[in-house]
């Protein structure tokens, strides 16, 4: 019955390369299999998306992300200057008897074309990416964002994926690395976030930036430790107060090489698929405590 | 101006994250001479942890804008909301990680209750370190702005280049191909990218060469963990061979390197002798030799 209300679980870093994309590919293929559960897998790393490639789903759907640039008619411009003055980013300036826009500076925030006090700014759209969409054979839908490349901003994007139409039971949203922008975006509003690890220095120190971002967001957060020496007990700096160890993965050649052909972990090794059934119900388990 | 050498510089980048680009940098600082070393992976920033620095100066970057309310101007007429494109704001609350300071929620609220303010980003480090001058960015928890962090410390970077009459730089870059990653290759001489044979790490190294591409950056390769999938290691040469991403280093996995990096100490300097350290010495030299010649 407590299995029954939506959730929403994010995955992140800090550090890049820590098992991610692993973790989250993996974790949708367990619910969906373990529960029968609709799950919905959001490829939220739109600047170097992996997660179709671990899964690949049949595409059913795919659509350009368009931002809005402005564009002036210079019939109508009577060179106020007004659309440089509250443009915050230096995007649109009058120069001599022209108003000259710089598409790769521009937000697409729409202030210039509001502030113009005849009418003689339009929009046109510029395409900034993607999304599509699939459906894996074990029923998990995935949502892949793709930034175009050249660009800089990723939240027109990210935004994009995370407006699903009817949110299923569960959403797994495979954050991008870092603890910057697109991270936050990424982890905003989830109900857990599941933090990967490594055992060395810079996933130590890494992993204690996402922690206070975490934190910062508001959002609860536990580790999984991945990659540790067979034998090694957690280091107890891998589960700062409050954070607990919701999973360990050793160091294995073997779960390396799969990786390294694309293969999911779930699908490859069929002994893990107990521990990543394990590890959502107790990422359901402590989502709901919180709830309470 | 007209002793000083140009100044070249070299940028340490992925695409994917965790491939080793701050063991090949922290490699490359002890192999070259005294160069500026830059940091500009400002929201997991490690390059510190390999270089023993000693800390000159810390200062704090107010890079972003964010939209603050006066709730006692408030009067609920929900603009701001209906007008926001980046989903930034509501009636309850301002979204900072999404506000992107742009301002067009003070500019149509009709009671006056919003104000842009500038907000700390983050911190400018710079350091002394055995192996030459750091330069790096910290981003506060929930930090904004990252990308204008790291141009602020490229810009820091260039001043020490100067006031040192330092040649050259070495910049550890981010993983993405996004804003931060944009800052952290402008200008540069050459890209030098670290990737590992998977199936993502050649996805991703595709985008950031379609990347440099767009900004006419030469760049060439290095193969970390060559031995996990030799199959993939072959396509990545032949991939490079294509597109004129040179190869200059295939590195078999090696214990010495989570060794090294425990220690703090650049992997040629901890463990010479090892495979890897040999590899990122011819690495370096073929580096040395095109900045000679180029």
């Amino acid at each position: 019955m407590s299995n029954r209300y939506p959730l929403t679980i994010g995955v992140a870093a800090g550090k890049g390369g820590t098992g991610k994309t692993l973790i989250a590919t993996s974790l949708a293929l367990a619910i969906a299999e373990s529960d029968g559960t609709p799950v919905r897998l959001l490829d939220c790393d739109v600047e170097e998306p992996n997660s179709w490639l671990l899964l690949s789903p049949d595409e059913h759907e795919r659509r350009t992300v368009d931002v809005a640039l402005p564009k002036v008619d210079m019939d109508l411009c009577t060179l106020c200057g007004r659309c440089a003055e509250v443009c915050e980013v230096s995007a649109i300036a009058r120069i001599r008897d022209k108003i000259v826009i710089f598409p790769d500076l521009c937000f697409a925030c729409g202030s210039c074309v509001f502030a113009c006090p005849v009418n003689a700014l339009s929009e046109v759209p510029k395409t900034v990416g993607e999304v599509r969409t699939g459906l894996t054979p074990e029923g998990v839908e995935v949502r892949e964002g793709r930034l175009a490349v050249g660009q800089m901003r990723a939240g027109p994007v990210t935004r994009e994926v995370r407006t699903a139409v009817e949110p299923p039971l569960v959403t797994v949203i495979d954050s991008p690395p870092g603890t910057a922008c697109p991270m936050q975006q990424a982890v905003e509003g989830t109900d857990f976030c599941i933090l990967v690890t490594e055992p060395t220095p810079f996933g130590r120190s890494d992993l204690r930036a996402a922690v206070e971002t975490c934190q910062a967001l508001g959002v609860p957060c536990g580790v999984v430790v991945n990659r540790l020496d067979p034998g090694e007990p957690v280091p107890d700096d891998l589960s700062p107060e409050g954070v607990p160890v919701l999973l360990e993965i050793p160091h294995d050649r073997g779960i390396a090489e799969a990786y390294s052909r694309g293969e999911a972990l779930y699908r490859a090794f069929p002994a893990w698929r107990e521990p990543l059934t394990h590890l959502y119900h107790e990422v359901r388990r402590l989502a709901g405590t919180r709830s309470e | 101006m007209a002793a000083t050498q140009s100044v070249r510089r070299v940028v340490i980048l992925s695409g994917k994250g965790g491939t080793g680009k701050t063991t090949v940098t922290s490699c490359f600082a002890d192999l070259t001479q005294p160069a500026v070393l830059v940091d500009a992976d400002v929201d997991a920033a490690n390059l510190h942890l390999m270089l023993t620095p000693e800390i000159i100066s810390q200062r704090e970057f107010w890079g972003a804008k964010v939209a603050v309310r006066d709730p006692a101007k408030c009067n609920g007429s929900g603009e701001c909301e209906r007008r926001c494109r980046f989903d930034a704001i509501t009636e309850e609350r301002v979204y900072d990680s999404r506000c992107e300071g742009c301002g067009l929620c003070v500019l149509t609220c009709p009671s006056g209750a919003l104000t842009l303010e500038t907000v700390l980003s983050g911190h400018v480090v710079e350091a002394r370190t055995p192996y030459g001058p750091l330069a790096s960015g910290r981003l506060v928890p929930a930090g904004e702005s990252s990308g204008k962090l790291v141009t602020e410390v490229r810009n820091v970077a260039d001043a020490v280049a100067e006031a040192e009459g330092l040649s050259l730089q070495l910049i550890d870059g981010p993983p993405g191909i996004g804003c931060t990653a944009i800052a952290a290759l402008a200008g540069v001489d050459l890209a030098l990218l670290v990737t590992e044979p998977s199936a993502s790490g050649l996805h991703d190294l595709k985008r950031v060469r379609q990347l440099l591409g767009h900004f006419q950056i030469p760049a060439s390769l290095i193969v970390n963990r060559c031995d996990i999938n030799p199959e993939t290691t072959e396509s990545l040469r032949r991939w490079g061979v294509e597109e004129r991403v040179p190869l200059l280093a295939a590195l078999p996995f090696d214990e010495a390197v989570p060794r090294a990096v425990r220690a703090g100490v650049p992997l040629t300097r901890f463990a010479p002798s090892s495979p890897v350290s040999a590899g990122l010495r011819q690495a370096w030299d073929a580096v040395a030799a095109w900045l000679q010649s180029a």
